[in-house]
């Protein structure tokens, strides 16, 4: 049984870590493909990595729906965590949530079970996050679309190994679609909706 | 360094992460427009409550802020704005494009390309395209949803059949990424091609509407226009009565009441760079005088 009192802390600077931290969100997003680092860091719980926790105290509170995928939903540091630094509702359904937390990506569910946004609002739409293990091994992705100057390379461990191509839905829906940010521990990858990827295999 | 009363960058934490949100969705959705709970905000509608939300949501102490108005860092509205984040953030301003790291702009594009590190901020005051042509929201969404963009065209059309040309001179249309149309907010259809392929992030907020639209860097974006009436940027056919430039934005200034004018670049910076570096025109002040007034 934990207590709030044994949580891990959230930022010491709440304002400056939180804006630290969105304009590297910002920029991953605005950069498909490269790598931003996240400074500010804030105490994690359990299964959430660094870069994870800190992307949760900038952008969560109690106006957007949380989904958590098992592994992380098992873990009450996690949760409780989440509760006391955020006051983001968790809910079952991810068809509504806002952000979804992934610390599994093995047993990440279809692409189509989050709210994908409709052809007036596409921004209502989940931004799903994946831990992953790392951007310095794995295998190497070439990325095209907006925020890329010709073709980006990304090279990324990912769980589950078919992120990609189950992201090409995002092709036929748009407007409406996923948004993915990637992270491994204070490494964080966005691959917005515009995003088209080409598996450069090894 | 902060005002004691205020946050940082005067919002509160909550209105920053719901305008943060709506920022990330704006850029992964290039020139779709995102509702967002706007904020009164200590200025008027009109004086860019839009772009100082936006603004404030992603100044950090590290930032250099400059802010133009039409061009110029020296009017009402550039100075306010600068002031009023230099006091509620402590940030650091210039008024030098090259050293900002974040650009807000009413109504124009520096005339120095922006680099990859830079943010321009544009205030926007009505950012739907289609409002003049389709007064209903509900209307204007479905079109947006559908890409149905023929009534913009007939728009541009009737200008050619009343006009002989596109007369459409400032909010020209833009088509971001090969989908939305976009209203690239009242700035000289000069700028619009500065707009494509920009290597700066390019963010859009309108208080007054409550919406934030973006452009990506390295964004396809196209000014509408047909086959056999290209879309042409409009300048006046004159250099710079200060600095000489013969590819700057001018602005038309009256002089006296018998129908003097001078043209000058409206960005000032841009304008102030280049006579710093030696360039004059044919109204430059001393120590040009004697130059200028030889040439009659």
């Amino acid at each position: 049984m934990t207590t709030i009192a044994e949580l891990p802390p959230g930022f010491a600077d709440k304002v400056l870590s939180a804006q630290s931290t969105f304009r590297s969100v910002m920029d991953a997003m605005a950069r498909p493909g490269s790598v931003q680092r996240i400074v500010p860091m804030a105490g994690a719980p359990d299964t959430m990595m660094r870069g994870t926790a800190a992307i949760a105290l900038t952008l969560f509170d109690h106006d957007t729906p949380l989904w958590l995928d098992a592994r992380m939903a098992e873990s009450a540091d996690v949760t409780k965590w989440l509760k006391f630094h955020t006051g983001a509702p968790v809910v079952q359904d991810s068809s509504v949530a806002s952000f979804a937390l992934v610390g599994d990506g093995g047993a990440l569910p279809s692409f189509e079970s989050f709210a994908l946004g409709t052809g007036e609002y596409p921004d209502r739409s989940t931004t799903v996050i994946v831990q992953i293990d790392s951007f310095t091994s794995g295998r190497g992705f070439e990325l095209r679309g907006p925020g890329i100057d010709g073709v980006a390379t990304l090279k990324a461990s990912i769980k589950p190994f078919d992120l990609f191509e189950r992201l090409q839905i995002n092709e036929a829906l748009f407007p409406r679609g996923i948004d993915v940010v990637l992270v491994a521990d204070d490494a964080v990858v966005a691959i917005p909706r515009t995003t088209r990827v080409v598996s450069k295999g090894s | 360094m902060n005002a004691p009363a205020y946050n940082f960058a005067y919002l509160d934490e909550q209105t920053k992460r719901m305008i943060r949100r709506a920022i990330l969705k704006a850029i992964a959705i290039p020139g779709y427009q995102v509702p967002f709970a706007s904020r009164e905000m200590p200025m008027p509608y009109g004086w860019g409550t839009g772009g100082v939300q936006v603004t404030a949501a992603i100044l950090g102490p590290q930032d250099v802020l400059k802010v133009i108005d039409q061009g110029s860092d020296d009017t009402t509205n550039a100075i306010s704005i600068r002031k009023f984040f230099a006091k509620t953030a402590g940030v650091a301003t210039t008024t030098a494009t090259a050293e900002a790291t974040v650009i807000q702009t009413r109504h124009r594009i520096p005339e120095r390309a922006l680099n990859e590190n830079q943010v321009l901020v544009y205030q926007v005051p009505i950012p739907e395209p289609l409002r003049f042509l389709e007064p209903r929201e509900t209307e204007t969404r479905r079109m947006h949803a559908l890409a149905e963009y023929g009534l913009m065209h007939v728009k541009l059309y009737e200008d050619i059949a009343r006009f002989g040309h596109i007369a459409t001179a400032y909010a020209y249309p833009v088509r971001v990424n090969a989908r939305y149309v976009m209203d690239p907010s009242p700035t000289p259809k000069f700028d619009n091609p500065k707009m494509d392929n920009c290597p700066a992030l390019q963010l859009f907020g309108a208080g007054r509407e409550k919406r934030i639209y973006a452009i990506p860097p390295y964004t396809q974006v196209v000014s509408l226009d047909f086959e056999d009436h290209p879309f042409e940027p409009y300048r006046f056919n004159a250099p710079c009565a200060l600095c000489g430039a013969e590819n700057s934005y001018l602005d038309e200034i009256v002089t006296d009441d018998k129908g003097g004018r001078m043209f000058v670049c409206s960005d000032t910076d841009y304008c102030e760079g280049r006579q710093a570096a030696g360039h004059y025109g044919s109204l430059s002040a001393a120590p040009y005088r004697e130059k200028a007034g030889s040439h009659g």
